[in-house]
């Protein structure tokens, strides 16, 4: 497994955000993380990168306990996070956004450039020396993607990338992140939109309320109108 | 008009050495939000090593060697000060980092006497730059030109440095999103160390760089500290280019205010800071900042009135207060005596800092128009004491509501730049304003009436008044006043939202706590006998800062016991050792790393760990589950309710910096008046 996430517990001060957390990532698969606003999905990504400074139980990436790791050693192992509100540094170029995420090339994980990622963000290829807060909300989040990817890594938390986009851009958006899947990365994407996780993701996982409720592969819980009307439905 | 040119190039030079200062303090504070209070002692050390180094070598390359080699040790200095002590104090609130870099301040004050002896120091010319030059006929120092090139060279230098290398566009990452960077797999420990001594050498640098113009003295420090802050300020904090702009303007000032109106020469520059400010709050080329990584007070604890067990041990210490006369002499009741003005004068500002979240660097201006009030209605205007008395905080108040007016439309760093200036402002009017404040020499023979007069009732009269005082400051702190203040403190839009006018909220609590002090300075004029316009500097508003943070910033009456302990301390080690300053010092350093939280914090802290009945239990109280619902994991919450606000432990799983600050970092959604 490239990514195993057992028991994670996660609490913001007194109150307790997970309970029992448990599930995996297979090497290139994706995996997408479902469930309504303040279910947990954003804490269960942030808790894996370390930025969540009370929290329980193990994650182990690619065969290593992380969990006790600063975050900055989390992302030089190769585990790249996209957070949802996008972060991009406003002051900043996208030139020089994309520098900020540059690491070493990674033995088994795809390399990237930045000419490599203007071709898969062609939007962003005419804007190199536009300042992070000039551009628009998609550019801005695929500049976020982009930047994660500086860092080669081989495993990426996608934090509700298509939140706030257009349709169009929202399709756009998933055509790169397929083409992210088919250079070998493995994912997890957190999504309310059930329609666009079942354009990209192979397993499925269903959180409510801080808990586990569905595991399984994305086919399953199509076929389920159930669980899909439970957990999922607004 | 040749003059004038001369006049302006001897400015651009000042200008150099303050700008080289300030834009150290200005990269380390964008970078690790730290406003580092010893960079006047770095600038200080610069100096002080730079004469002794050009003493050793001789040459040219002796004496540039030596400049260099002194900013660097500076650096490297500043380094082990980083690693040993800022490291531990990145995740605790913002105050506290500048007390523990105040505590470095004081030992440093007393170690460079200890090394270099008190005398002033002159250091040697520059080789080669020793003469003058020819310009409109004036002669102008060659060492100033070179130090007109300096400044410059310098900011193209950090431009460089910031826009074309790796490290730079790092730092200016890190400026804005800490956790993000550390995200994408950057260590920022480092980033924070590397900046830390970039800073710490630029302020070598401009220390030692300076030397040729003017000699090096233990006292250095503090007055460059203050010109950078304002430098810092009127430039905007964490801009490179602002810090530039606003060295030149308040160098030239000095120059040209020197010449046109002596009289306000010393007040001029904040007086630029303060019109600054009103208009631009946020500096000449400053960005709004995000909300403060933590506001000071908020607490997981939420305060209570004392329970009757509490209120019995305090009775019970006040008795045996208000008997001291009995078993103590008259120097010990003095010093009981002025230790409860300050009691009073701490607690005045803690209902400000910590009730309502506003950090004053000037509180000592209401103390001091208080002791003003008093010596003026009774020397000038012959009053007996009991109605003088009252003029005190009578005058306090007027400030206050002058001042306060304006200061409450500030945020932050900038809220207490602007107080810092009105106490300034006036602390040189009653310096030079000669004819009605006596300006230097203060005002003499301000005694209390009879009826109040000696060792013992003067303490009785005092004691009453601060206990009174401190109750009242209490009685605010739980009153729907109060609540109204902590609401704005901890959610401005919400509270607005529900119908407080924040600026009046803010002004009305900024003219009581001035009220407050300026009653204790009207006591303290009476105690000391006379006035003088030390009263209102800085040291006293400092006083009063590290007396609320010692005895703890979330805590309803820490001060209190903050302001016994500290003044007793220092008067006791004055009495003691010629290296008070130093232990002081020591003591702070100690107390901000072991105990961040204060003396009162801490000691409630340990209370409420082994349930000791005096402290108030809450945790049996609390229906279990409650807190869950009250606080759902919905984002918008989680940096509202605050919970995340306590420091954090050091280090908790990665490395402190990275821990505590991600949670309550919602600069997006917290948005300060414009």
């Amino acid at each position: 497994m490239k990514l195993t996430v057992s028991n994670l517990e996660a609490r913001y001060g007194q109150a307790q955000i997970l309970f029992d957390v448990s599930f995996a990532v297979a090497e290139g698969q994706a995996l997408a993380l479902l469930g309504r606003n303040g279910a947990g999905k954003s804490t269960t990504l942030r808790s894996i990168v370390g930025l969540v400074a009370d929290r329980t139980g193990a994650i182990n990436f690619q065969g290593e306990d992380i969990a006790r790791l600063p975050t900055h050693e989390i992302g030089r192992r190769g585990l790249g996070w996209v957070p949802e509100d996008r972060r991009i540094f406003t002051e900043l170029t996208v030139t020089e956004n994309l520098e900020v995420g540059r690491q070493p090339p990674r033995p088994g994980a795809p390399t990237w450039t930045p000419e490599k990622l203007f071709e898969l963000f062609p939007n962003l290829a005419e804007m190199r020396q536009r300042l992070g807060g000039r551009i628009s909300g998609g550019e801005q989040q695929m500049l976020t993607i982009a930047r994660t990817l500086m860092g080669n890594p081989s495993l990426v938390l996608l934090d509700e990338p298509s939140e706030g986009l257009a349709p169009k851009i929202v399709e756009q958006m998933a055509a790169a992140i397929l083409a992210m899947k088919r250079e070998g990365l493995a994912l997890v994407i957190s999504e309310q939109n059930l329609r666009f996780a079942r354009l990209i993701s192979d397993r499925a996982v269903i959180i409510e309320m801080g808990r586990i409720r569905y595991a399984g592969t994305m086919a399953e819980l199509e076929a389920n109108p159930e669980i899909r009307d439970a957990y999922l439905a607004v | 008009m040749e003059f004038f040119v001369v006049q302006f190039l001897t400015g651009l030079a000042s200008a150099s050495s303050l700008f080289l200062a300030a834009s150290g303090l200005s990269i380390i504070f964008g970078v690790t939000r730290i406003l580092n209070f010893a960079h006047g002692a770095f600038y200080m050390l610069g100096a002080y090593l730079a004469v002794t180094l050009t003493g050793q070598w001789s040459g040219p390359l002796g004496f540039w060697g030596a400049i260099l080699v002194a900013a660097l040790a500076v650096a490297v200095f500043g380094v082990i000060t980083e690693i040993l002590l800022l490291r531990r104090i990145y995740h605790v609130p913002e105050l506290f980092q500048l007390l523990g870099t105040f505590g470095l301040t004081l030992i440093l004050q007393d170690v460079v006497v200890l090394i270099w002896g008190p005398e002033d120091l002159i250091g040697p010319r520059a080789p080669g730059l020793e003469g003058a030059v020819e310009i409109l006929g004036q002669s102008v120092p060659t060492y100033d030109l070179f130090l007109i090139v300096c400044g410059p060279v310098v900011l193209a230098a950090l431009w460089l440095l910031f826009h074309r290398t790796r490290w730079g566009v790092l730092v200016r990452a890190a400026t804005q999103d800490r956790d993000m960077v550390a995200a994408l797999g950057v260590n920022q420990k480092w980033l924070f160390t590397s900046v830390f001594a970039l800073g710490v050498f630029l302020a070598g640098l401009g220390g030692a760089l300076q030397l040729p113009r003017d000699s090096a003295n233990h006292m250095m420090d503090l007055s460059i500290i203050v010109e950078v802050f304002v430098v810092v300020v009127i430039g905007g904090l964490g801009s490179v280019p602002g810090a530039f702009l606003a060295a030149v303007i308040v160098s030239e000032l000095n120059a040209f205010g020197i010449l046109v109106l002596p009289k306000i020469s010393i007040v001029i520059v904040f007086l630029v800071m303060a019109a600054v400010l009103v208009v631009r709050p946020w500096g000449l080329l400053g960005r709004q900042e995000g909300a403060p990584r933590q506001a000071p007070g908020a607490t997981i604890h939420p305060w209570r009135p004392l329970r009757p067990p509490q209120q019995i041990a305090v009775a019970g210490m006040l008795v045996l207060a208000a008997c001291l006369p009995f078993f103590a002499g008259n120097y010990a009741l003095n010093v009981a005596t002025e230790i409860l003005i300050f009691v009073l004068f701490a607690q005045s500002l803690q209902l400000m800092m910590t009730v309502g979240g506003l950090v004053s660097f000037g509180h000592a201006a209401y103390f001091g128009l208080g002791a003003y009030g008093v010596a003026l209605a009774a020397r000038s205007l012959d009053l007996p004491m009991m109605p003088a008395v009252f003029a005190g905080p009578l005058l306090a108040l007027l400030g206050a509501f002058v001042f306060g007016w304006f200061t409450v439309r500030l945020v932050g760093v900038y809220f207490a730049m602007l107080t810092l200036a009105f106490a300034q402002i006036v602390w040189s009017i009653a310096f030079q304003w000669v004819e009605v404040t006596g300006g230097d020499n203060g005002i003499l023979g301000v005694w209390p009436a009879s009826a109040v007069g000696g060792a013992t009732r003067f303490y009785w009269l005092t004691f009453v008044v601060a206990v009174a005082g401190v109750i009242c400051l209490r009685i605010l702190t739980f009153s729907p006043f109060g609540y109204a203040l902590r609401a704005v403190r901890d959610s401005q839009l919400r509270a607005e939202a529900i119908g407080i006018d924040r600026l009046r909220v803010q002004w009305t609590a900024f003219m009581i706590a001035g009220t407050f002090a300026g009653t204790a300075g009207a006591l303290f004029a009476y105690l000391k006998g006379s006035v003088f316009p030390d009263y209102l500097a800085i040291p006293y508003s400092v006083d009063a800062l590290v007396m609320v943070l010692l005895g703890g910033i979330e805590t309803v009456s820490g001060a209190v016991v903050g302001a016994v302990v500290y003044k007793a301390l220092a008067i006791w080690l004055v009495s003691q050792t010629e290296f008070s300053k130093l232990i002081l010092g020591a003591v702070i350093v100690g107390l901000v790393v072991l105990a961040p939280e204060g003396i009162v914090g801490y000691l409630s802290k340990l209370a409420r760990r082994i349930k000791w009945p005096l402290a108030s239990k809450r945790d049996p109280e609390r229906p279990a589950g409650s807190s869950e619902k009250i606080m759902r994991p919905d984002k918008e919450k989680e940096s509202a309710v605050g919970f995340a606000l306590k420091p954090s432990p050091a280090g908790a799983g990665s490395g402190g910096v990275e821990a505590g600050s991600q949670e309550n970092s919602p600069p997006r959604m917290t948005k300060a008046e414009p």
